[in-house]
């Protein structure tokens, strides 16, 4: 069973990865984005479409990615023009997310579109549960990439620097010269990308397919996770890893045979989330790691 | 009144003239308020017309049917009304908390809490009369809906928890735990394919509006709508509600318990939610179970935001989101499209209301017509 665990945390975690990382940087340029979720589905639905129509799984992702930057770039130009709430929009863009992706996918329900393939990581073990639980995807593996990639850019970069900059003090980076609004709505379009490509994972790896239920909050949890992990990228990676192992709780049990409780399980996620925010969180001090241009933050 | 000496000050003659201005200033700044949101309507009815064009329906077909599915016929206006009524609840669990500056979106659980609390109780009260039994529904289910969202904003007031997000997860968690009570401790032993709770009884269902097909709970919506219209806009606990939305530093400096205010405000939009529960267990389904969750919840966000969190801006716009939501079955069946359809217009109607924001307060065509600058009078 813990390995079952072990198993689910690798497998549902990529989500979370991505989306969390795409919402890391765009709140690292001061936007917090609450419709990741919408792009999330967006990007599971698009991913599956291209998937189906091409042939070709990896340009289901690349599809995905763009669906998602789109998406993230209408959050930004929204979100850049004056007296618009960015996180009315986001609930907004969430709902139309869903939407759009509900009424584009219904050819996509039925039939089945090339998945991207696995990456066995249990070769070295005769036992089948081990070889099946410890099968990863590329994708995994590319965001366990990306995020000590991206924490290095947003330090040692001068692309980085702009972002943290814009993110922390807009008059700073205005007396700079620096566009804020323009290098706002590129950040979102970046986290728009990454969080396609993370609902691509949903329908082309695990579980695998377009239905209408694929999502449940996910992105939004992945928001949550990103205030855990204190805008930290790499912190990210292991917050995705322990909110996918708390996902995989659910299922683990009733292979196991504890069916009872299934939907508390199931709710273990949100309720850890919930955990997670409530210590996190201070009514009088703030985190020294806020991006100081977060509507939270004023 | 007799003429004072103070500057400024209208003397007898001037007074009817100077007073027909300042109406006609009230009438003209409301239509200028009315122009926005207006134009934000038919920009978003436009681009949903491009959008189902492109899926490859006639946009003026799809008009004419929705108009037909929502207000066509006396069958589907009432139809709408009956939808709206929930609608008005949920947007007041929305809207409330807005006016303090605070975005809560756990509407959807609240519901469902509130809904199943209801049923619970009404099988504990069996053999009592029908309207003992509504009446600890209706109680029941507004502590529990209150319980609910009233956590999110003692988190945000106490821990600074973010109550957008934590509304959300207490949404997600308190449809988890109604699942498993409705699976387990509250199940009604015949209900074998769709687990729900018992039936609370034909006697104890609310009955038709005299003279309309709809059920009580319109009235519920309407009377709830009402008093929150008269306390927050017309009460010194609402002016205080709405300073510390305005600005929390400066109620906090001038000794408003914002703390409480704000714990009691979502305290009071959970019952409204909790509330449109109980309405869809007590007139609708008679029972708690999953179909429950129908986005009422969701769908109650965007009336509050359209009504721009407006209680009584709330009872027009869930009448009118009631009848987009009420033509979803018509479309269906004479455009061929799915019922996504209505879900997509309603996103496309919340993006467009939003981004009318940048516009507010800057038109001023019916002021400029109606009241013409005369030297001192603007």
């Amino acid at each position: 069973m813990p390995l079952a665990v072990v198993g689910g945390a690798l497998r549902v975690s990529a989500p979370f990865l991505f989306v969390s990382l795409g919402e890391c940087l765009t709140e690292k340029s001061g936007r917090v984005n609450l419709g990741l979720e919408g792009t999330l589905v967006l990007g599971a639905m698009g991913g599956y479409g291209a998937s189906y129509l091409s042939g070709s799984a990896w340009l289901g992702v690349a599809a995905a990615g763009v669906l998602g930057a789109l998406f993230g770039a209408l959050h930004g130009f929204l979100c850049g023009r004056p007296r618009v709430n960015d996180i009315a929009v986001g609930i907004a863009l969430m709902l139309l997310g869903i939407g759009l992706s509900f009424f584009l996918g219904k050819p996509l329900i039925q039939p089945t579109a090339p998945r991207l393939s696995a990456i066995s990581l249990g070769f070295w073990s005769a036992v089948p549960q081990v070889r099946s639980n410890l099968q990863v995807n590329g994708l995994l593996l590319l965001g366990i990439v990306l995020a000590p990639a991206l924490r290095w850019a947003l330090k040692n970069t001068r692309w980085g620097l702009i972002v943290r900059t814009v993110g922390e003090s807009a008059e700073a980076a205005r007396a700079m010269g620096y566009d804020v609004n323009r290098v706002r709505l590129l950040a979102t379009m970046a986290g728009g990308v990454l969080a396609g490509v993370g609902g691509s994972f949903l329908s082309l790896f695990y579980p695998g397919s377009w239905n209408e239920g694929l999502s449940s909050g996910q992105g939004l949890m992945a928001v949550a996770l990103v205030i855990f992990a204190r805008w930290d990228p790499v912190r990210c990676l292991y917050a995705s890893l322990l909110f996918g192992g708390a996902s995989a709780l659910g299922p683990a049990l009733q292979s196991v045979g504890i069916t009872s409780g299934y939907y508390l399980f199931n709710a273990a996620p949100y309720a850890l989330t919930l955990i997670i925010m409530i210590l996190s969180s201070s009514a009088t001090k703030q985190s020294a790691d806020l991006p100081m241009e977060l509507t939270a933050a004023r | 009144m007799t003429a004072s000496a103070a500057p400024g000050a209208v003397s007898e003659p001037e007074a009817g003239p100077a007073r027909a201005r300042l109406l006609l200033g009230r009438l003209a700044a409301f239509l200028d308020g009315l122009v926005v949101p207006a134009a934000s309507i038919v920009v978003a009815v436009a681009l949903f017309g491009g959008f189902v064009g492109l899926a490859g329906a006639s946009p003026l077909e799809v008009y004419g049917e929705m108009f037909r599915g929502a207000f066509g016929t006396w069958f589907s206006f009432q139809n709408s009304l009956q939808r709206a009524a929930p609608l008005m609840l949920t947007g007041l669990c929305t809207a409330l908390p807005a006016r303090l500056g605070l975005i809560v979106i756990g509407g959807e659980g609240a519901l469902f809490v509130g809904g199943t609390a209801a049923a619970a109780v009404a099988t504990h009260l069996g053999g009592s009369q029908p309207y003992v039994v509504l009446a600890a529904m209706a109680l029941t289910s507004m502590v529990f809906g209150a319980l609910w969202v009233g956590a999110a904003g003692a988190l945000r007031a106490l821990r600074g928890v973010n109550e957008t997000i934590s509304s959300l997860l207490l949404s997600y968690i308190g449809i988890a735990v109604c699942n498993h009570l409705i699976e387990g401790a509250l199940r009604d032993p015949q209900s074998l394919n769709k687990p729900s709770t018992l039936h609370i009884g034909e006697q104890n269902m609310l009955g038709p509006v005299p003279g309309l097909d709809v059920h009580y709970g319109l009235v519920y919506g309407v009377v709830a709508c009402l008093f929150c219209w008269l306390l927050m806009d017309h009460s010194v606990f609402g002016f205080s509600a709405r300073i510390v939305g305005g600005n929390p530093r400066a109620a906090r400096l001038s000794g408003l318990g914002v703390t409480k205010l704000v714990v009691i405000v979502c305290g009071l939009a959970g019952a409204a939610a909790g509330l449109a529960g109980m309405v869809e267990v007590a007139a609708v389904h008679g029972k708690a179970n999953a179909s429950l969750v129908a986005g009422y919840g969701y769908t109650g966000i965007l009336v509050a935001f359209l009504a721009r969190h407006s209680p009584l801006g709330i009872l027009p716009v869930a009448l009118v989101l009631g009848g987009i939501s009420a033509s979803g079955g018509l479309l269906q069946r004479t455009c061929n499209l799915p019922d996504a359809t209505v879900s997509v217009l309603q996103g496309m109607l919340f993006v467009v209301i939003l981004a009318s924001e940048t516009y507010r307060g800057k038109v001023d065509w019916f002021t400029r017509w109606l009241v013409p600058a005369k030297g001192a009078a603007a």
